[in-house]
């Protein structure tokens, strides 16, 4: 994986984290509007950032459009990854 | 059901090989307050949940585990993925060489293999919150043992962040505790 490769996907592990935290705060604070507020724009950042990803390296998950040869099983694989 | 994400939650670093600490952080992997029973213990036991935040921050967290499973995983087969047998001996990892090779597998620091004693469910919300807040602070205290273990700022890094999830995810539970004995409470009065 190249440093830009993995300087976007750092990227977009960032985001997924940030609207995951809210998300769980959000199960135990579901009036709070202001974290709402914050999930709902972080969410909206995070689909951009996945798609824009996508596009260019492949899908991430299930159910994304995928160029040929099927690119779903196109390594590295997460753990096959160096992080540094 | 569940999808998978071809990405960690957080990007797992492993300054240089290291048997010792892989031997070390199985248990993490397979042991008693390890990911897979954190997964396990929270995911059974969220259908008889009464209210609709209990049943939210169990699945949540449930799944949330798996992401830290993978990591641990990943961050032991980083630690020996290079290793020669004779590094492994040495270690005191040739009797799990002898039964899995270099694979992973649920077992704790001392080759004790997963089982489903380590977890419950109760079918009491209280009794289950009030292991689910243990449970999330055995863990934080094994990654501080794992943290003291290791030398390798990088290794360390990775466990920090999970540290701290545990934090976090103890944090969720005590809310979810307080929502669910409200709710209790609420029912008993007519």
């Amino acid at each position: 994986m190249n440093r830009e490769q993995l300087c976007q996907l750092k990227e977009l592990m960032a985001l997924e984290f940030t609207a995951l935290e809210l998300h769980l705060y959000l199960d135990t604070h579901p009036t709070d509007q202001r974290a709402l507020m914050d999930y709902n724009s972080v969410v909206q950042q995070l689909t951009i950032a996945r798609q824009r990803y996508q596009e260019r390296y492949g899908p991430i998950t299930y159910g994304e459009p995928s160029a040929y040869p099927w690119q779903w099983i196109n390594e590295p694989w997460p753990w096959e990854i160096c992080y540094e | 059901m569940w999808v998978y994400e071809k990405k960690l939650q957080y990007p797992a670093k492993v300054g240089r090989a290291n048997l010792q600490m892989a031997k070390y952080l199985i248990t993490q992997y397979g042991g008693p307050d390890g990911e897979l029973a954190a997964a396990l213990r929270y995911l059974t036991q969220r259908y008889n949940m009464p209210t609709p935040q209990a049943k939210g921050i169990l699945t949540d967290i449930g799944t949330e585990e798996m992401a830290h499973l993978e990591i641990i995983a990943t961050l032991v087969f980083k630690l020996m993925e290079r290793a020669t047998v004779d590094e492994i001996k040495r270690a005191g990892l040739g009797g799990y060489y002898a039964d899995h090779d270099k694979s992973l597998f649920y077992v704790n620091g001392d080759g004790v293999p997963w089982t489903a004693a380590y977890i419950q469910a109760k079918g009491d919300p209280v009794a289950d919150l009030h292991e689910d807040m243990a449970a999330e602070e055995k863990a934080r205290a094994t990654y501080q043992w794992l943290i003291d273990l290791s030398d390798d700022p990088d290794l360390n890094d990775t466990l920090k962040f999970l540290r701290e999830r545990e934090i976090v995810h103890f944090q969720r539970f005590g809310e979810t505790l307080q929502i669910v004995q409200e709710y209790i409470d609420c029912k008993k009065v007519y």
